[in-house]
């Protein structure tokens, strides 16, 4: 028996000038799908569930990049994806491409429990998914007008943009750019914000599960996966810990990043937040991302190298923290 | 620095010491072939990344592997393919899936890599990319071939996923599965997908993995192949590429943890080879070829066999399917 412990993220590499107000319901919304998580913990629920209950919450919310409030792609709808992770036998799921699924990582937790496969995209998810009977909605209905702005702005640059819901009205703060001369992925900060989202959640049994779910990237080629579905780069989860990544999606999936950290674990004999550190700082070259973990023996950690991360945790100890910057 | 060396795979699961030479010998004529090419191409100074490249075209052009022409067929009875390649010094890599007109995926996969800001596309758009990119696509039944209709038709009457080989050959159920308890879950034969490995004498390395998937798959099934990880992997240490139940190599990321049993835990190839594939995964569902910064080789697996061929620069030669020790 351990104690339990979540983390919960909403996207590695924000804006320093991010208006507070956009802070604030970030972080409300960390915070309540946080507490959702640690009820359904203090319950006994397993880890698995609680990973997909509260990834299903990120996705509802239209706040972050994922399910409603997705990025949308260069032909201007929305395609998701996401995978999920048990640890205790390394079953995982994870769909790309879809379409109309209201809750991408529930289709993916399908997948795991009730197809013989691990992985399924595109019209070959959808179908599943209506044989499932999960809830489908119309295309538009993950849409949001921020985002309709966002991948107008993006084509104006012509490069691909991570997601940033500026608010029409406070977009004449181009002086914003030059004040910030971070880049992410290309980009001024300013037009960056990549929102994924993720659960990691070790249960008292001890048992790790991981889970992360995406809209992409903004402006991003239909048919483009990303991290988030690739079991051992957005997520993994296995005896000893569980991990869910966020940030550039190609930095990721080279660095294998996710496993990395249970891989330096079990290999290495590294300890949780050594593992993360030691991933974060050597293992990200010049790609930017951030992670959350969690291990067999309660434990919690994230690290990221670019400039904040939406994130929550909290462990049964009475521990709780929510931010976004260091 | 050794020399360099080259080893391919034309898939691991239960080949039957019975297989009939009608079968066996235009495979190990196919092995032979490809490797003739990737040891001329190595000689020639080619860099390991052009050579994993153009042996898996090859292999993807011969009908007898389940890639490219002679993929295995979903359970609509179409050909869905996808591939993965990963150069080990700049870790850049690319993949493809869900091609049915692209004459070889292996690479559209290399121009993803080399032309597009992302590593994975798929499908619809992964069409539609290969369209503007002018490479050659057919007709989708060129890909198709009758042994592969004829395996399907088993496979749908058994209601099972089969891989390759028109025998029933039923592995004992994958311990993991056991849960599943579905007929397509249990652990049938998994054989097919195509790859190679290669270093050159200065140490650069590059992997390539192509497969048409698993006979009666879902349509929009993914497997191993093109996961970076998974079935394709390469850094400044090693290239690996893995064939065989795509499920179980995905969960145990078998290319990966070759080279960080390598890099975390000081193994040589060789012992991090067979700890990946007798030790962390389950028997008969995974085999792979892999190849070190020296110049070592390692062609371990856990099923009946595995269609596999290599060589290196001091004149060693090997073409093999069942175990040789």
């Amino acid at each position: 028996m351990v104690g339990w412990a979540i983390a919960v993220h909403g996207g590695a590499g924000v804006d320093p000038n991010l208006p507070p107000q956009r802070q604030e319901e970030a972080k409300q919304l960390l915070t309540r799908v946080l507490n959702l998580g640690i009820s359904a913990l203090r319950s006994n629920a397993s880890a698995i569930d609680v990973v997909e209950l509260v990834v299903r919450e990120l996705e509802t919310d239209p706040l972050f990049n994922s399910g409603r409030g997705s990025a949308l792609t260069e032909k201007g709808t929305v395609e998701m994806e996401a995978s999920i992770m048990d640890g205790t036998k390394r079953r995982c799921g994870a769909v790309s491409g879809l379409t109309t699924v209201k809750n991408p990582i529930s289709l993916a937790r399908l997948v795991m429990d009730k197809s013989p496969h691990s992985y399924l995209a595109f019209a070959g998810a959808e179908d599943f998914a209506r044989k499932q009977g999960v809830e489908l909605v119309e295309n538009d209905y993950f849409i949001t007008p921020e985002n309709v702005g966002m991948l107008k702005l993006a084509k104006e640059a012509n490069t691909i943009l991570f997601d940033y819901r500026v608010p029409i009205s406070g977009y004449d703060t181009c002086g914003a750019e030059v004040e910030s001369p971070i880049v992410m992925n290309g980009l001024p900060i300013s037009v960056y914000a990549p929102e994924t989202v993720g659960c990691v959640v070790v249960d008292r049994e001890g048992r790790c599960a991981a889970a992360t779910s995406t809209g992409g990237l903004m402006n991003k080629m239909t048919g483009r996966i990303g991290d988030s579905p690739l079991i051992g780069a957005g997520t993994y989860a296995c005896e000893v810990c569980g991990v869910s990544c966020t940030g550039e999606g190609e930095a990721i999936i080279r660095g294998t990043l996710a496993r990395e950290v249970a891989a330096v674990m079990e290999y290495k004999g590294l300890g949780l937040q050594e593992a993360v550190d030691f991933v974060i700082n050597d293992r990200l070259d010049e790609g930017f991302a951030g992670l959350i973990a969690v291990s067999n023996s309660g434990e919690v950690a994230y690290g990221f190298n670019c400039n904040g991360m939406f994130r929550g945790c909290a462990s049964e100890d009475g521990f709780m923290e929510v931010g976004i910057w260091e | 620095m050794g020399g360099w060396s080259i080893a391919l795979h034309g898939g691991a699961g239960d080949i039957p010491f019975s297989l009939p030479p009608e079968r066996r010998k235009p495979r190990e004529e196919g092995l032979r072939h490809c490797l003739q090419i990737g040891i001329e191409a190595l000689k020639a100074q080619n860099p390991p990344l052009d050579v994993v490249e153009l042996v898996v075209r090859e292999l993807e052009n011969i009908q007898h592997f389940n890639a490219g022409i002679g993929s295995v067929l979903t359970n609509s009875g179409t050909v869905e393919m996808e591939a993965s390649i990963m150069d080990g010094n700049t870790m850049k890599c690319g993949a493809v899936s869900g091609l049915n007109t692209v004459m070889n995926p292996i690479s559209l996969a290399r121009q993803v890599m080399d032309k597009t800001p992302h590593i994975f596309l798929a499908f619809q758009g992964a069409q539609d990319f290969a369209k503007q990119q002018g490479v050659e696509t057919v007709d989708s039944s060129h890909f198709i071939t009758e042994e592969n209709v004829e395996r399907l038709k088993l496979a749908i009457e058994a209601n099972r996923v089969q891989v390759d080989y028109s025998q029933y050959n039923y592995t004992q159920p994958v311990q993991d599965d056991a849960e599943k308890e579905l007929p397509l879950a249990n652990g049938d034969s998994q054989i097919g997908t195509v790859g190679c490995v290669a270093v050159d004498s200065h140490g650069n390395l590059a992997s390539a993995t192509s497969t048409g998937g698993l006979v009666n798959k879902m349509v929009g099934r993914i497997g191993d192949t093109p996961l970076i990880g998974a079935g394709t992997y390469a850094n400044e240490l090693c290239a690996v590429s893995a064939t065989g139940k795509g499920e179980a190599i995905i969960r145990a990321t078998v290319a990966r943890d070759v080279a960080a049993l390598m890099e975390f835990k000081g193994l040589s190839l060789k012992e991090a080879a067979d700890c990946v594939v007798h030790e962390r995964t389950p028997k008969g569902t995974v085999g792979l070829i892999a190849v070190s910064a020296a110049g070592e080789i390692a062609m371990p697996f856990n099923t009946t066999g595995m269609f596999r061929a290599c060589a290196t620069e001091d004149g060693y030669s090997e073409i093999a399917i069942w175990p040789t020790a």
